[in-house]
């Protein structure tokens, strides 16, 4: 059997206002060529200046990402041909990255692992090339965007693994609020390093590149079809060659692009634009401070002050904004146990704003009006089912759930005098399951329970109507 | 006297005295330019219809009072073609002033709209590696005028300009002011903002002055001196005003002389006016010492490599995507790529291209170019142990005096050894200063170099103006 080795390369488009090394803007999706300059443009005789701010991030995100931050640091050139790249070479980050040696906690269903990351740097980005049929064209407004580089170790050892990694990843980022991390607007890009080995080695297998995928989910699956084509070839006698191979998202298929006989040689040397440079260290505690609590340390307190399970505090902190909703709501609950109202976040409300592709905390419902909802379902008010009918009707009107309750008039209904006649019907209609029920089938009272539900237009209180069915059943 | 013989500072001085006003002054270096450029091809393009200079009239409140500066080709001047003098940029007009053009403006200078000859991208010790041919040295039009600047260096000789703006790689300002018997200042690195000035090794580029006396060399360093923002590599110190410290005297000055820079190689002719130079210097008060440079035999290979690997990346950006020359009908990417760069570089630049690329290519590059940069360092440590002791190190500025044209074109390792006492200065990052000191008997210039410790720019000017005004040298002009 074969063990599966994966590294992964992030590539991350910082939020900055301007370019890394020029007073352009970078805004996404503006007119081709309308956000450029001589230095950006590598127009001759312009040069580079750092962007501090981006500076400041590539630290940010560095810390938050557990490395050692470099006190000396400096920018290389790497030099290729391409036309997207204005100077034919992009400064980039070499043998003194700003940062090195840290890690990433992930959890996926084989546990929880720590995955080492080899460096984080700063880099800039080039421009995009457009093919039309008789000629290519190139758009700059991308060129000189500042780029930070997540280099992993080789140490996931599964395509789930790596998506949590790339998850978690994306989380910290976005909490940091240092890159929009969109993998469609390539703000976030990732490149994976793929080999097998028999299970119990040690020495890496030869590996391939992956390239082009433009999802965390596809990212996935470049890596699983990857392995799989890697375990056959060898399976079958073959050799597994040194490439880089793009990942075919309609036919779902990794096909090469270039061998390792054929890799450039990039001709790393020091930018002589611009001087090394020492960070130092007053800059980096205060950067350190300004880190807000991460999710890995909000959800293990999600769980140990809420009594969140694992799943629901992961799910819960992924997002920032929402972890700080769920928190708002949280407090917001009288009950001391905490569970019915997380229930709801990671369960219908979370289901909203993902159907409406936002956060919980941009569903326009706060987080007093959410908790009403909920109080008044416990209160028995209303009913599950009832609930989400509110919920729903709330979201659509951004009324309170007691105007909706009142104005829909869906109320739970509690009184046993107006379920009597419900529950005569139920029993009438369903001889069958009274006959189970009385021969001791448990699941016939639950399911006449439903039935009695159904009836009732989800308004009966179904803890009422149990009672009600038990004693009528019993009687007779 | 005309108008052209004079220094910039006479010209300012006539303006005040209202003897005379910028639109004159323009006009007779025009005719002067006219009349005798034909003969030395120090400006490119002149044949073109020029644009308008762009000097906003006589401008009585500024420093420069609207006297015209010429420039260097590579040097960027919005609206006026800057090429270079290679094929591959042709017809490129930048959308931008390079820093140093935009002070000059704010200083009331006039910017001639048509720029001075040089070996294509500054690669060369001669101006004959330019695609607008050589410029001749105005002392002898057989001679070569030097380079890379021998453009800007020959003008000011030939009275074709005031004053002029060169570049200084490995002695692109000294050498070509030595040949032609003027004044060339390479300031420290860092000293003037490179923004703007088209990059051959980015590392050891400086842009100074080349002027027919010290004193114009002093007031041109003054506006173009400072840290700029838009050149991280540009330092954030003080600029002295430089005209203060000329006419202070030398006495007790202390003079090193290193042993390695008077051996062979060194033209005997040249030794005995060097040598005469320095005793002037001595009889001005100055006191002298030879000493040792003991990395200084490493200063050429050193200096090949690490120009080479910078000029190699700067100029990869010239592929016919952008700006300047693109071959025609290319079939694909690649054809485009190696047409354009094959039809449009020069031998030299091609040369200098492979060089660089080889010594930084996979395998090659801890033996070249890392270990460059640690001798680097050590010729650099060998002069700062030199500035503990003494204030300024004398040489000549070259080996010899202007060759003849051709003599050396075909034989590279000749033409490199022709900077081999002026690229310290930019491997240490060293202000230099090359001051005419005599003439050979075929009446061909020769110049004294004076270097001395980052920032001590007063030093070396302070040492070239005493040395001027005590010698006859700078007043000669040759016959044209």
């Amino acid at each position: 059997m074969y063990e599966t080795v994966i590294g992964l390369e992030v590539h991350l488009h910082l939020k900055t206002k301007t370019k890394a090394f020029c007073g352009c803007s970078t805004e996404f999706g503006r007119e081709p060529n309308s956000q450029v300059c001589p230095v950006c443009l590598g127009f001759p005789g312009s040069l580079p200046v750092l962007n501090r701010t981006a500076l400041d991030y590539a630290i940010k995100a560095a810390l938050a990402l557990n490395c050692s931050v470099q006190n000396y640091t400096k920018f290389d050139r790497k030099n290729y041909f391409y036309p997207d790249l204005p100077k034919n070479y992009q400064i980039s980050q070499y043998d003194l990255p700003v940062s090195r040696d840290g890690f990433l906690d992930i959890r996926s269903e084989a546990g929880a692992k720590r995955v080492r990351i080899k460096r984080v740097h700063l880099e800039e980005d080039a421009g995009k090339l457009i093919h039309q049929e008789a000629v290519s064209l190139v758009d700059f407004n991308r060129a000189g965007m500042p780029l930070l580089e997540i280099v992993s170790e080789p140490e996931m050892n599964s395509p789930d693994e790596a998506y949590e990694y790339l998850t978690g990843l994306k989380s910290i980022i976005e909490y940091l609020d240092v890159s929009d991390c969109d993998m469609e607007k390539g703000s976030l890009r990732c490149d994976a390093n793929i080999s097998i080995r028999k299970k119990g080695s040690t020495i890496l297998g030869v590996k391939a590149e992956l390239k082009n995928m433009n999802s965390f989910k596809s990212v996935r699956e470049a890596l699983a079809f990857e392995a799989k084509r890697q375990a056959e070839l060898l399976e079958s006698g073959g050799e597994i060659i040194q490439e880089t191979r793009l990942w075919n998202a309609e036919e779902s298929k990794t096909v090469s692009m270039r061998t390792k006989e054929e890799a450039q040689d990039y001709r790393y040397f020091p930018e002589p634009d611009l001087p090394p440079f020492t960070i130092n260290k007053d800059k980096i505690e205060a950067i350190k401070k300004s880190i807000p609590e991460l999710p890995e340390s909000k959800r293990r307190r999600f769980t140990e002050d809420y009594g969140l399970s694992e799943y629901d505090a992961k799910i819960l902190v992924l997002s920032r904004r929402n972890a700080a909703f769920a928190e708002e709501c949280i407090n917001e609950y009288p009950g001391k146990e905490k569970k019915p109202v997380v229930n709801w976040l990671i369960g219908p409300f979370l289901s909203e704003a993902n159907a409406r592709n936002r956060e919980l905390a941009d569903l326009g419902i706060g987080s007093k009006a959410l908790v009403e909802l909920i109080n008044l379902m416990e209160k028995g008010v209303l009913s599950n089912l009832s609930a989400k009918a509110v919920l729903a009707e709330m979201l659509e009107t951004g009324k309170t759930a007691q105007a909706v309750i009142k104005e829909k008039n869906l109320a739970q209904i509690s009184d046993s005098s107006s379920l009597g006649g419900v529950i005569e019907e139920v029993i009438k209609e369903n001889a069958k399951s009274v006959t189970d029920y009385k021969q001791g089938k448990g699941n016939a009272l639950m399911f006449l329970v439903g039935q009695a539900m159904r009836k009732s237009g989800g308004r009966a209180n179904p803890k009422v109507v149990q009672d009600l069915l038990k004693e009528k059943l019993n009687e007779g | 006297m005309e108008l052209y013989k004079l220094t910039a500072r006479e010209l300012i001085e006539k303006i005040d005295k209202k003897e005379s006003n910028a639109g004159e002054i323009i006009s007779c270096l025009g005719k002067r330019i006219k009349e005798v450029d034909p003969k030395i091809n120090a400006y490119v393009r002149l044949s073109e219809p020029e644009p308008s200079i762009s000097a906003p009239g006589p401008q009585p409140s500024t420093p420069l009072r609207g006297v015209p500066v010429s420039i260097k080709d590579n040097i960027c001047t919005q609206g006026y073609k800057t090429e270079c003098s290679s094929k591959i940029l042709e017809g490129f007009t930048p959308p931008y002033d390079a820093t140093v053009i935009t002070k000059l403006k704010n200083a009331g200078a006039a910017i001639l709209p048509f720029k001075t000859n040089m070996d294509e991208f500054a690669f060369g010790s001669s101006t004959e590696n330019s695609c607008f041919g050589p410029t001749r040295n105005p002392w002898s039009l057989e001679a070569v005028a030097g380079g890379s600047s021998g453009g800007s260096a020959a003008a000011v000789a030939a009275d074709e300009a005031a004053w002029a703006l060169g570049s200084d790689t490995g002695g692109s300002i000294r050498q070509p002011a030595s040949f032609c018997g003027v004044v060339g200042l390479k300031p420290t690195y860092g000293r003037v903002s490179r923004y703007g000035l088209i990059a051959f090794a980015s590392s050891l580029d400086q842009i100074g002055p080349i002027t027919k006396d010290v004193a114009d060399s002093a007031s041109l360093l003054n506006v173009i001196a400072g840290y700029d923002h838009f050149d991280s590599t540009s330092i954030d110190k003080e600029v002295p005003d430089y005209t203060k410290v000329l006419g202070s005297g030398i006495k007790g000055i202390k003079i090193a002389l290193p042993e390695e820079y008077f051996v062979e190689g060194l033209d005997p002719e040249v030794k005995s006016i060097v040598e005469e130079a320095v005793d002037k210097l001595k009889s001005l008060g100055a006191e002298d010492k030879t000493v040792s440079l003991p990395h200084t035999q490493y200063s050429i290979p050193v200096y090949y490599i690490v120009a080479t690997a910078e000029a190699s990346s700067n100029l990869a950006r010239f592929d016919g995507v952008q700006y300047g020359h693109r071959c025609a009908k290319p079939q694909n990417l690649i054809q485009m790529y190696n047409k354009t760069r094959g039809e449009s570089f020069g031998q030299e630049a091609k040369r200098r291209i492979m060089l660089g690329t080889f010594v930084l290519s996979h395998g090659y590059y801890d033996a070249y170019y890392l270990r460059a940069l640690k001798v680097r360092t050590l010729i650099k440590n060998d002069f700062e142990k030199l500035f503990s002791e003494f204030d300024c190190v004398v040489t000549p500025t070259s080996p010899t005096a202007a060759f003849r044209i051709g003599e050396k074109i075909r034989d590279p390792l000749k033409m490199y050894l022709s900077d081999i006492y002026t690229i310290s200065a930019n491997l240490a990052g060293l202000p230099a200063i090359s001051v005419p000191c005599g003439f050979t008997k075929n009446g061909l210039p020769v110049g004294l170099q004076i270097l001395a410790k980052p920032f001590d720019e007063e030093m070396i000017l302070k040492v070239a103006h005493a040395y001027e005004q005590a010698t006859p040298w700078h007043k000669m002009k040759p016959k044209l």
